[in-house]
């Protein structure tokens, strides 16, 4: 029975609403924005931190880097030796690599020499990547064949730091599917990159160290440092948390921008709910004339919040999946994303979880109902005789 | 750290918990002084409108609490991507000396949030409203709780450095450790579930007489044995359910069950666990009030629901406890 009466009371609330649709429906467009624009921070953040994961699965488990003055070297590739000789380690390769500043298009090219975790991604390519030894010969991202007008065969033109002219035959282009990894890459081999950059011989740009055991990779890392004190070890791990903090605090930093904002919708939502019209006065009086209890209206008002807030958070929370997973993110996305915003376009794998629908729960609808805790307990008080004869 | 959208989420929730209840604690103090229910006074009419308030407000901040709670656990759960070392939300929590007691008090607030609403229940069937000043009185002892839960959350949140390494699941829980979390891990299996389904037992003893009757003995009885059975339920999933979840006989994580990977089986396992030693304790808890007059009928069918309601919640929770026990092929024979 007396669930029943809760449902009469709840079809009651939604009739009402229904009867003040102009007023109610103010609330819930301001507070939908407020929740697609926070759930929209939220989602985005949740995609990037994941896509970081995935994109950063690929990185080697240990890199060294040689530190000079503070800042990033050229290792010498004798270095390998002392670093071989650690218990664990398993393989270490030197790793030849750089940027390339092409200033017809303005455009930062990053140069590798191809490798075994390149060649794993080889359905990706058109044609074919070059060997360790071919000279003369380039695999390119989709990015630079169009901006540099490229098909296979074609040849590019780049130069090297005296000012001559090398040309590299196109063997490969990339495909749009590993855009977000490929968009700016130019392969060739170890020995025509040398010759680019002008590196002299015996140094390499990093060392890549594979650890037999995941698990011991800190140890090794430490290791490292204790036999070449200016090297700089980071592990695959510490790059993925620290993506995952700063993602995190960037989120967090926009979220608390956004504070104002809230705090505005809070007290319009105080406000509303505090200056009932004489209608809903009346309302009110004639209810608890007809015998309704005060406990039947708070719930009454209850009802009425959670249709309120359920309606926007829904409505909210669709426009943020549309705005983050089906137009990319177009608001927030140059904040969020960093410096990195030569990658024009790429989809972000849709992800939502319950801990992004109860974080943003926490964050919107529940100052929403506190704020109108108190004018609902007002309404519900209402002395009946009072109200009724005005 | 405080700049993660979960721990702002936590420090605005948690903060509007804390808000709505020390507005009802400010109303109480109102109420406990002038509360004079034979009175015809104006002031009386004001006191008995703001009753209502206080209950909407303590009710609010109870629901409250239950999203903090599952988003605490979760923020928790998310963090150990920032720590080394930290596999799940038992490493996070380890990170510093708040972590645990944060969570002890969240889940203390729970119970005394929700005791207060069914007093309020009880008191609002009877016409004297005999149980005003005891409901204010246990006011004042949630509000502290909410406090110390608060300002752990926030000295955890604060303190937690990304850089220490903190001991995984694996650790804390591994067998022969020092630590609580070890003594419960390395407790005799075979003897925890012999103790497990003593307990189980001992409710089901006690909660079917005290759901068809109601009577003395029972509900004091149901009240002991849940509580025994709430203690002796995280012990046995931390000994030996959480083994038959994970199907390993050496992980003893009460946290990771709450993860996808699991099918989040935690959640209903926990909630169940919660709510049936909940109902079960109130059983017995409000007998003394039986001998009001105005109470005498309320309370024994309040205390036959509640019976019902803890029996079949603590069943549920052995059932769900049981299922992977029962089949999947992962055994224990040889431990």
């Amino acid at each position: 029975m007396s669930l029943m009466k809760h449902i009469n009371i709840l079809d009651y609330t939604l009739l009402s609403l229904l009867r003040r649709k102009f007023r109610n429906s103010g609330i819930v467009l301001v507070f939908s924005f407020v929740i697609c624009i926070t759930g929209s921070v939220l989602l985005l953040t949740y995609a990037f931190k994941r896509e970081a994961v995935l994109v950063l699965g690929n990185v080697p488990e240990l890199i060294v880097q040689k530190m000079s003055a503070g800042r990033h070297e050229l290792i010498p590739v004798s270095f390998s030796e002392k670093i071989r000789e650690i218990p664990g380690v398993s393989s270490v390769e030197p790793r030849y690599w750089g940027y390339y500043f092409d200033s017809f298009t303005k455009a930062n090219y990053t140069v590798v020499t191809p490798g075994g975790r390149l060649s794993e991604g080889n359905k990706l390519l058109q044609g074919r990547l070059p060997a360790a030894d071919e000279r003369g010969v380039a695999a390119i991202g989709g990015g630079i064949a169009r901006t540099r007008f490229l098909g296979i065969d074609d040849d590019l033109a780049l130069f090297s730091p005296d000012g001559r002219l090398r040309n590299f035959r196109v063997i490969g282009i990339f495909q749009a599917p590993s855009e977000l990894l490929t968009f700016d890459l130019i392969v060739i081999s170890e020995r025509d990159l040398k010759e680019l950059f002008s590196l002299p011989s015996g140094v390499a740009t990093d060392l890549v160290v594979g650890v037999r055991n995941e698990t011991e990779a800190p140890v090794v890392a430490r290791k490292i440092r204790e036999r070449i004190p200016d090297s700089r070890p980071i592990l695959r791990k510490e790059i993925i948390r620290t993506y995952d903090a700063l993602f995190s605090w960037r989120s967090g930093l926009i979220l608390t921008l956004f504070a104002g904002a809230l705090a505005a919708f809070v007290i319009l939502a105080w406000d509303k709910a505090t200056g009932l019209s004489a209608d809903e006065r009346r309302e009110i009086g004639i209810l608890k004339a007809l015998g309704w209890e005060t406990s039947d209206i708070l719930e009454m008002k209850f009802w009425e919040g959670v249709a309120i807030s359920l309606t926007s958070f829904f409505l909210g929370i669709i426009a943020a999946y549309a705005h983050i997973f089906f137009f990319d993110a177009a608001l927030f996305a140059p904040a969020l994303k960093g410096w990195s915003v030569v990658y024009p376009r790429f989809h972000l794998i849709p992800f939502i979880d319950p801990y992004q629908i109860a974080t943003l729960l926490s964050l919107t609808v529940i100052p929403y109902i506190a704020a109108t805790i108190i004018p609902s307990w007002k309404a519900a008080v209402t002395d009946p005789d009072e109200v009724v004869r005005g | 750290m405080l700049l993660h959208p979960g721990i702002i989420g936590l420090v605005i929730g948690s903060g509007l918990t804390l808000l709505l209840l020390f507005s009802a604690a400010g109303l109480g103090i109102q109420i406990l002084g002038k509360w004079d229910i034979t009175s015809n006074s104006e002031l009386q009419l004001g006191l008995e409108r703001k009753t209502y308030l206080v209950s909407t407000l303590v009710q609010y901040a109870l629901l409250f609490q239950v999203i903090s709670a599952f988003l605490f656990i979760y923020t928790a759960d998310d963090m150990h991507n920032l720590l080394v070392g930290a596999m799940c939300a038992t490493g996070s929590l380890n990170a510093n000396p708040y972590g645990f007691p944060a969570l002890c008090a969240q889940i203390a607030t729970l119970f005394l949030a929700a005791a207060w609403i069914s007093l309020n229940r009880i008191d609002n069937q009877a016409e004297d409203y005999p149980l005003t000043r005891k409901k204010y009185g246990l006011l004042f002892l949630i509000l502290p709780a909410v406090s110390a839960g608060y300002v752990l959350q926030l000295k955890y949140f604060s303190s937690i450095d990304p850089d220490i390494i903190t001991s995984c699941c694996g650790v804390l829980f591994s067998e022969g450790g020092p630590g609580l979390g070890s003594s419960l891990s390395s407790l005799p299996i075979r003897r925890m579930e012999a103790a497990f389904g003593l307990l189980y037992l001992l409710v089901l003893v006690s909660g079917l007489p005290a759901a068809r009757s109601g009577s003395r003995p029972f509900t004091l009885l149901l009240s002991a044995s849940s509580a025994l059975f709430f203690f002796g339920a995280i012990a046995s999933v931390i000994s030996f359910i959480s083994l038959y979840f994970y199907q390993l006989p050496s992980h003893h994580c009460p946290f990771d069950i709450l993860q996808a990977g699991y099918y989040y089986v935690g959640y209903p396992l926990y909630a169940a666990l919660f709510s049936g030693c909940f109902f079960g304790v109130m059983t017995g808890a409000v007998e003394p009030f039986r001998k009001i007059p105005s109470l005498a009928a309320v309370i024994p069918a309040a205390q036959r629901k509640w019976a019902l309601a803890a029996t079949v919640a603590i069943t549920l929770f052995v059932i769900l406890s049981m299922v992977p026990i029962v089949f999947t092929p992962f055994t224990l024979e040889g431990y």
